[in-house]
């Protein structure tokens, strides 16, 4: 579903990520971990074509970023729910409109019950009609997950999801990315929480990649 | 800022893509402002281009085709003088009909400048002639030598030495009027494309979050252009009132010259100032989706 064939990236300087070669299968949940700037961000813009890679080949749904062209950006886009760090959303619209704005440029409807249902299960029905700015950051990261996952897309992937959010409240996003990857989803969570790792590998089979050095390593069962 | 604690229904949750450019940005205030200071100069420039042109055309096709004959009081006998010149006339190619003016016409021309209780019988005045002339087959020139060879009292004036510098005036007006018409629409048409240049570098995020979800560059740029052409529309609209207002309750000291009496429009003409909105609302779409598929091609 995603495969990196042997790629670099460099922001300018020395390279962020070199000689990276990772399969994401169908189906399969990652978790990504590593040391604050190690390139786990810049690993999962790859993955949705914000970023294209300086050398080799990142392949999404056995299409070249690189080749993509602009047309077919969008297209591939929505087939990727993405929890962005920074939770940038539209200041003026409302938490509802934020949410469902993935629908809206696809020029399809949301059905109000799964909209509730999943603004419920986020613990967010409580703030829809609030503008983004009025939120705390964890409320922030929620709204972020809810529209990622919208429109039941093919892959996630969250960057931090769970970075300003209480241990409950984290188990409960979790269990929302593994119900998901039950479905079928492809998922990839980028976190330094190790507990939060151990807990959802009990529950589901998780592969863990780590970031070291511009490596990409797959960890052992150790952890 | 409203709190809503149940979900709306179903019929809010469609597409909005007008409300995704952020309502309240400069470069759209900027354009509607523009929009309408230009489009109420525009209405002048436009009112300035058509008035001149129908004074030029009433004036061209009133005078078309007349000349006067006037024949001096001289110590010849004046009866004599008419039928010679008629005669003449009646040689002459291209002359319709030429018409000796009685004295009471004559008397009635007179008396607003000299009042009514001069005895005009006794004052030595000039016998006029109204003449009528097809254009095409009337020569002017060979018609004035003859009668100056043969008829020295009589000098014919066919308006064109008076009727000449004020047509070509008011030619040059209408096109001075079409070019700042011209000018004024151009100079909009690079506004709108400043505002929404600014309106799109100023919503850099909304437009990084638009295509993260998945939006096309043609339904962010629609956005924007919707929001640009409506904004221009409004402001036109505004405009375009206020000049005509402005028209309509021009000071009425104009009153006794011919062509401030007849600046503004005339039937037909007022769907000129009725469709510059559309026009500048066209405008600002064609200036905003040039604008905004140039502007996402730089960003990435
Ligand atoms: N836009 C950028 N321009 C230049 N350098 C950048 C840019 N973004 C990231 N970097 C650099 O690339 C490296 C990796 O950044 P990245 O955001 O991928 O790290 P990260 O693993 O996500 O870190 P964190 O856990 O803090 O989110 C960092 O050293 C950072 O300074
Ligand atoms: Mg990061």
């Amino acid at each position: 579903m995603i495969a990196f064939e042997q790629v670099a990236y460099s922001y300018g300087g020395t390279a962020t990520l070199s000689d990276v070669t990772v399969q994401i299968a169908s189906g399969s949940f990652h978790f990504l971990t590593g040391p604050s700037g190690s390139g786990k961000s810049t690993f999962l813009k790859l993955c949705y074509a914000d970023l294209v890679p300086s050398l080799g080949r990142v392949s999404v749904f056995d299409q070249d970023t690189h080749a993509l062209i602009r047309d077919d950006l969008p297209q591939m886009r929505r087939r990727i729910g993405v929890v962005h760090q920074e939770c940038q959303f539209i200041e003026h619209l409302s938490v509802i409109d934020n949410v469902i704005l993935p629908l809206t440029v696809a020029g399809r409807a949301a059905l109000p019950k799964d909209v509730t249902d999943l603004l419920n299960w986020v613990g967010l029905s409580s703030v829809v009609g609030m503008t983004p700015a009025a939120l705390s950051g964890g409320e922030r990261q929620r709204v972020a997950l809810a529209r990622a996952v919208i429109t039941s897309p093919e892959i996630i992937l969250a960057d931090e999801p769970t970075g300003n959010v209480d241990w409950e409240m984290s188990l409960r996003l979790l269990t929302l990315l593994v119900e998901l990857n039950k479905m079928g989803k492809t998922i990839v969570v980028a976190t330094h929480d190790l507990n939060l790792i151990r807990t959802v590998k009990a529950q589901v089979a998780a592969r863990v990649l780590r970031i070291k050095d511009g490596r990409v390593l797959l960890a052992g069962a150790d952890l | 800022m409203k709190q809503r604690s149940t979900l709306p229904p179903t019929e809010e949750l469609k597409t909005k893509s007008l409300r995704i450019v952020p309502p309240s940005g400069l470069g759209v205030w900027l354009t509607g402002l523009t929009a309408a200071a230009m489009s109420f100069l525009a209405v002048f420039a436009m009112a300035l281009a058509l008035t001149a042109g129908l004074v030029a055309q009433n004036w061209s096709s009133e005078l078309q085709g007349r000349a006067t004959i006037r024949i001096l009081p001289s110590n010849e006998n004046s009866a004599q003088q008419l039928d010679m010149l008629l005669q003449i006339l009646a040689q002459t190619p291209g002359i319709l009909k030429a018409q000796p003016l009685d004295s009471a016409t004559q008397t009635a021309l007179l008396a607003p400048w000299l009042g009514d209780d001069i005895p005009f019988d006794a004052l030595p005045l000039p016998q006029l002639l109204d003449v009528t002339y097809a254009g095409e087959r009337y020569d002017f020139e060979g018609l004035r030598l003859r009668l100056a060879a043969e008829l020295p009292d009589a000098i014919i004036d066919d308006h064109m030495q008076f009727r000449g510098p004020i047509l070509a005036a008011a030619q040059q007006l209408r096109w001075l009027g079409y070019g700042a018409l011209g000018l004024i629409l151009s100079v909009t048409a690079m506004m709108v494309v400043l505002a929404a240049n600014a309106a799109l570098a100023a919503n850099g995020t909304v437009i990084k979050v638009l295509q993260l979800v998945g939006a096309t560059d043609r339904y962010i740029v629609r956005a924007f252009v919707r929001r640009f052409a409506l904004r221009a529309f409004l402001g036109a609209c505004f405009g375009c009132l206020c000049a005509v207002l402005a028209l309509h309750y021009m000071p009425k000291v104009a009153e006794n010259s011919a062509f401030l009496r007849a600046f503004g429009f005339v039937q037909g003409q007022w769907i000129w100032p009725v469709a510059l909105p559309f026009f500048v609302a066209g405008i600002a779409y064609i200036a905003t989706r040039w604008a905004g598929y140039r502007k996402l091609k730089e960003l990435i």
